[in-house]
This record gives structure tokens, C-alpha cells and sequence, in this order.
């Protein structure tokens, strides 16, 4: 089922009582969830993630806007109604019931004519246990699994009913790296097979631009970009979305532009046509440097780091406003150096440049 | 032994001699007591060992009583206190603004004298010539017929004195209750609300084994303290408890060693004893319940 967020805003009274202002934790978003997708919402921690979902899922009330499951418009829906799984970041499962009794816990809720008999609800139990892969484990308490086994009981015990939106806050944060990785995979398989519209929402751009058909980068409760990762990542609308996006993270310049040239010092890094003259903010992705004998950007070298496959060039630059500079590049490639100072090329690609000033 | 140990033997020593000394050379002591049969405390002597005391004890009719009085006292109070306080706890746990006030207002009889207390109940309940008491004036005005709750019959005294007992401890048990209550994760409430748990559902299922450890605990020392009940009744019927029918077992041990009729350790030891082995008793059967229904 699509899912439709039209100029949703959420404002809080300010926590400190002593401050009268409010906090507008979601802006006027507006989105499109298609049928069957997943959506990774990222942003920094505090940007409104948890609170979009919370719309999403009803647990709290928008202060304006309107949220539609496929026609029918849900605004003031009671969250028990509108038919949606949810699993938190601490999982929530209750530790005092054993993991088929948690699984079955939401179709005991279910009356009327929906109700189902024992036999059904534990077939129904143990069909999502293997869709998740913990159906061996039916019998023990929360506490005696692992961190990754209990999140894939949360996600049974949220996929369970059938629902037809499945929203997942942080999922993934609560686990060590490696968990993290086969973890994200597996929700991605799940979510796959069931073909239930997801929501996922993390602070790590990583784990939303592995998983996700589409991101939504949000930031201080605005909606900074919406679309496929790649295209996030390689066309990114602002400054922020290209430094929050990638890792190591994108190498950011003061430069200008200069009868169609962009410079960066007193180097022309790139021909660019029709550009007026002024300053600019220039971002450099890591894999966008290639060392050349006869490059156009010199930097001061630092260090290079082996990392397997590939090297990592640290090097400083007079202009940038980071730290240091991070080149990826092929460990077979040659990397000239010449009184501390190594050159590189660019590939016009991974050069973005942004009238906002850092 | 390793070092270690030793060490941590050493730490404990002053807490074990202590507890040597007043609790456990006590307790020897009375179950020497309880078998010494014709004990004359002023010469310090006795005929020979035997059982005689507890069966003298067990068919004492003011023993008797204060047995069934304690009885009745535990078995009313432990169970109704316990829920009208997760009741009032409830209560005050979803009204998060009037929270302080109200467990300033619950907590006052904890902090209040045990006898100030009783004086007040006294002042509440009791007929005099003068006047019949605010109870009974209020009874009166639904229409009633006056009743004496100090010294009238034996039900209206229970009532006072199980009455007075609950509210003494139920200030404890809402503090108990609603920090527990606080402390369950709210995010079980909104996956259960998202599941669409009925209201009464949510408690039994999720609350009530959540906050069961500190339920226990209650229960438990609910018990023990009702069994122990005295200074309740001195405070509402006076010192001569026997002649009220209001004596509890800890009254009764009471009064075999300084009541009027006292001077017989012998007897309040082996009573003591009877208490002691009901306490461990039920405490038991607390135990093996709770095995079942508390989740840690
Ligand atoms: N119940 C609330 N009352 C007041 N402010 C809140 C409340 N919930 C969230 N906020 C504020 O809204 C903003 C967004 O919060 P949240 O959605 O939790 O962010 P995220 O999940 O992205 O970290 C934060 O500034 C937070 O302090
Ligand atoms: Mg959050």
C-alpha cells in the first residue's frame, strides 16, 4: 500500500518548560511512498526522524498536514487501526514471554470476526518465525537470544498480522558491526519476500544507501532530497546531503569561479562554462582524485593508508575546510610525490561546487 | 580458604558478630525457653524439658483469639491494601501532573506517628457520652444505626483495626508501586497499543508481570508485618487486649512476659515460636507462587 505524507508538520511544546518557543520537529513534509518499496529516512540524530514515523504510525498527532494509506486518509486514525507493524530501536519485546508467545501476542488482540483460533495464530507464528529465521528458537525467553535474534523476533512480531506498512526506528543500532551488516541484508530479504511497504530510519548513510530503494535525507526537520541512493549520492542538492552522504566523507573547499574556470588557491581545478564569477564551495568525493605526475590539484601529503583493495591518500590543502583531504584511490596506482607535495586530476563527476559558503 | 576470601570474611566479621550477638543468641535462647517446663523466673529454675509449654499455649483460649484476630487481620489487609494501593498507583501513574502532590498527601500517615494515628482513628470512631464520633454521625445521616467501633461489638472492631491497618501501610506500598510503575519502559505500552491490546489486557499481560517483583516484595512483607501486628491495637483498643478480644500473637507474647498476667517467658517464647513457624510457613508458600508468577 502507498503511503502519502502531504505537508505534514509536527511542532512540540519546547521541553524546557522555562522556554516558550516550540520545537518543529517535522516541516512540511511532503512524500510519496510507493507500493512495496523501502525507504530509508536519514538524517542526524534529532533532524525528526522518529517523530515522522510516529506520525506515520499514529503515535502522535500531526499539528497540520495529512497522511493517506493508499485513498483513504488516516490523519486522525488511532494507531491501533491503521494497520501497521512497528519495531523499535531497543526491540521492546516483552521479556516475559517466550519468543512464540511475543510473535502470537498482536493476533490475541485481534476480535470479532478476525479472531482466530489457537491453531491458526501459532501456524500463523511459526510461518513468520521462518520467514525470519528464528523458528528454532520458539521456546526461549528475550533475554536468552542475542542481540540480532531478538530483532528478528521484533520484526516477526511486527510482521506477524500482515501489516501493511512496516516501520522500523534505528533497528539496527542497538547491534555490533558485524550483526549490523548480515542483519540489514536480511531485513531487506524480508522485506523482499512480504513486498510490504517499509519505512527504516537511520543516522547511518551507510546502512540506508545499502538497503534502500529510495532516501529521504531530512535535516532540522526539513526534507533536504528524496530519491534512489545513487542518484543522492552522485547529485546531491546541497552542501549538507553531500558532506552526510559517503564515506570517507566528501572534501570540502572554499574556491570561486573565474571566467568560466573553477579555482581552488590559485590552481584551476575544472573548466566550467557560463558560471558567473564568485565564490563557491567546492566538494571533492574521495574516489574523484586520481595522482597524476601532471595533475591540477596539488596538496601536501600526509600519509598513504593500505586498506586492502584500496589506499587511502591523507593530505592537507591550504582551502579546505575539513581537517584533512581523503583520496581513495586503486592500490596498483602510481602515486608520485615530490617534496611532500602530491597532484592529482579530477574526475569532473565527483566535483560539485554550492553557492552556500561553509 | 584463598586470600581472597579471607579477606572478605574478615570485611564481614563486625556485621557477623553483631548479628551473633543480638539475633542469633537470642533466638537460641527462646527455644532453650520453650522447652523448659515450670520455668519460676524469680528463682530461675525448672522441672524438666518437654513440650508442655507449646501445648499450655496452643490451648489458651486468649491465644486462641489472638490467633484468629491475627489471621483474620493478615488475611483481609495483606490482600485489599496491596490493591487498593496498585489501584491508587495506577491511578496516579496516568495522571502525571497531580503525581507529587497526591504521593505528598499518600505518604503524610507513613510519616506520622503509629499513635497519633490510632488518636485519630479513637477521635473518628469512638462513642462516647458526649458525642457518638464523626463515623457514626455519618452513619446517622444515611440513616444508620449508631455502632460502637472501640468498644462495641466484635465485627465493628475488626473493622476499625483492619481499617486502620491498611491505611498505615498503604502510603509504603504506593510509593513501592508507583516508582515501579515508572519504571516499565513506555515503549512496551505504545507496541502494545500499536497491536491493539485491549485496556485490560495491557495490565494483566504486560504491567502486572513487569511490576510483579515489587508486587511480591509487598505481599511478603505485607504478610510478615500483618503477622506482627501490636502496636496497631494498643493504639485503637488500649493495653489490656485480651479483655477487648482485640490481642494479636505478638500482644500475647507481650503479655506473658510484662502484661498484668506476665512472668512467663517460658509460654511467650513457645508462642513466639508459633509465630515464627507460621511467618516461615507462608513465606514459603509466597516463595513457591511466586516462582510461577514473577518474572525478573
Ligand atoms: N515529545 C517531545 N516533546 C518535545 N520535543 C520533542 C518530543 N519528541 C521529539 N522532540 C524534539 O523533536 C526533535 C526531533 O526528534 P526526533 O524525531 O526524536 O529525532 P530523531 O529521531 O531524528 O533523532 C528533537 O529536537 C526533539 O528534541
Ligand atoms: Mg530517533
Amino acid at each position: 500500500m502507498k503511503v502519502v505524507l502531504e505537508h505534514l508538520t509536527k511542532r512540540f511544546p519546547n521541553r524546557n518548560k522555562k522556554i516558550h518557543s516550540e520545537v518543529t520537529a517535522v516541516n512540511d513534509f511532503t512524500f510519496e511512498i510507493p507500493d512495496g518499496k523501502l525507504i530509508g529516512l536519514l538524517g542526524p540524530s534529532g533532524c525528526g526522524k522518529s517523530t515522522t514515523l510516529n506520525l506515520i504510525s499514529g503515535l502522535e498527532k500531526p499539528t497540520s498536514g495529512k497522511i493517506y494509506f493508499g485513498e483513504d486518509d488516516v490523519t486522525n486514525m488511532l494507531p491501533e487501526n491503521r494497520g501497521i507493524g512497528l519495531v523499535f530501536q531497543n526491540y521492546a519485546l516483552y521479556p516475559h514471554l517466550t519468543v512464540l508467545e511475543n510473535i502470537m501476542f498482536p493476533l490475541e488482540n485481534l476480535r470479532g470476526d478476525k479472531k482466530l483460533t489457537k491453531q491458526v495464530m501459532r501456524e500463523m507464528a511459526y510461518e513468520t518465525a521462518k520467514l525470519v529465521q528464528i523458528e528454532k528458537y520458539m521456546d526461549r525467553k528475550p533475554s536468552e537470544l542475542s542481540g540480532g535474534q531478538q530483532q528478528r523476533v521484533a520484526i516477526a512480531r511486527a510482521l506477524v498480522k500482515r501489516p501493511s506498512v512496516l516501520l522500523l526506528d534505528e533497528p539496527l543500532s542497538n547491534l555490533d558491526a558485524r550483526l549490523r551488516l548480515q542483519t540489514r541484508e536480511e531485513i531487506r530479504r524480508i522485506q523482499r519476500e512480504t513486498g510490504v511497504t517499509t519505512v527504516f530510519v537511520t543516522h547511518d548513510q551507510e546502512e540506508a544507501m545499502s538497503i534502500s530503494d529510495m532516501i529521504v535525507v531530512m535535516k532540522d526537520g526539513i526534507v533536504q532530497q528524496i530519491g534512489k541512493p545513487q542518484d543522492v549520492y552522485d547529485k546531491p542538492v546541497n552542501l549538507f546531503v553531500a558532506k552526510f552522504l559517503g564515506t570517507p566523507p566528501i572534501n570540502v573547499f572554499r574556491g570561486r569561479f573565474e571566467g568560466g574556470k573553477l579555482f581552488v588557491g590559485s590552481e584551476c581545478i575544472l573548466a566550467k562554462e557560463g558560471e558567473k564569477d564568485r565564490p563557491v564551495t567546492v566538494g571533492i568525493r574521495p574516489e574523484g582524485f586520481i595522482p597524476a605526475e601532471d595533475g591540477v590539484f596539488t596538496c601536501d601529503l600526509r600519509s598513504i593508508e593500505v586498506m586492502g583493495r584500496d589506499r587511502s591518500v591523507v593530505a592537507s590543502h591550504s582551502e579546505c575546510t575539513g581537517a584533512e583531504i581523503r583520496a581513495i584511490v586503486a592500490s596498483d596506482c602510481d602515486i608520485p610525490v615530490h617534496n611532500g607535495a602530491v597532484r592529482f586530476n579530477l574526475k569532473s563527476a565527483k566535483v560539485y561546487t554550492f553557492d552556500e559558503l561553509s | 580458604m584463598g586470600r581472597k576470601s579471607f579477606k572478605g570474611w574478615l570485611y564481614l566479621l563486625p556485621a557477623i558478630l553483631f548479628l551473633a550477638f543480638f539475633m542469633v543468641y537470642p533466638l537460641i535462647d527462646v527455644l532453650i525457653y520453650s522447652v523448659e517446663e515450670g520455668y519460676n523466673s524469680a528463682s530461675q529454675s525448672f522441672f524438666s524439658y518437654g513440650t508442655y509449654n507449646f501445648s499450655y499455649v496452643l490451648h489458651d483460649p486468649y491465644f486462641l483469639q489472638a490467633l484468629k484476630n491475627t489471621f483474620i487481620l493478615v488475611i483481609i489487609t495483606v490482600p485489599l491494601s496491596t490493591g487498593t494501593a496498585l489501584l491508587i498507583s495506577l491511578g496516579l501513574n496516568s495522571i502525571k501532573k497531580l503525581r507529587e502532590l497526591y504521593q505528598t498527601v499518600y505518604f503524610l500517615p507513613y510519616v506520622t506517628n503509629t499513635l497519633a494515628v490510632g488518636l485519630v482513628f479513637m477521635i473518628l470512631f469512638k462513642k462516647t457520652a458526649y458525642t457518638d464520633g464523626l463515623i457514626n454521625l455519618l452513619i446517622h445521616t444515611f440513616g444508620g444505626e449508631s455502632v460502637d467501633f472501640i468498644d462495641g461489638p466484635y465485627w465493628a472492631k475488626m473493622f476499625v483495626m483492619c481499617f486502620y491497618t491498611i491505611w498505615i501501610v498503604l502510603p509504603f506500598k504506593i510509593l513501592i508501586l508507583t516508582s515501579a510503575l515508572a519504571g516499565v519502559n513506555p515503549d512496551y505500552y505504545k507496541a502494545a497499543q500499536i497491536d491493539a491490546t485491549p485496556k485490560w489486557r495491557t495490565f494483566t499481560r504486560i504491567t502486572l508481570p513487569m511490576i510483579s517483583p515489587m508486587v511480591f516484595y509487598l505481599v511478603v512483607t505485607g504478610f510478615i508485618g500483618a503477622f506482627k501486628a501490636y502496636s496497631d491495637a494498643v493504639a485503637l483498643f488500649g493495653t489490656n487486649l485480651n479483655a477487648a478480644g482485640m490481642n494479636t500473637i505478638v500482644g500475647y507474647v507481650y503479655d506473658m512476659l510484662y502484661g498484668d498476667s506476665g512472668g512467663y517467658p517460658s509460654y511467650a517464647s513457645a508462642a513466639a515460636l508459633i509465630l515464627f513457624a507460621i511467618v516461615l510457613t507462608i513465606t514459603f508458600i509466597n516463595l513457591s507462587v511466586s516462582r510461577k508468577h514473577v518474572h525478573y
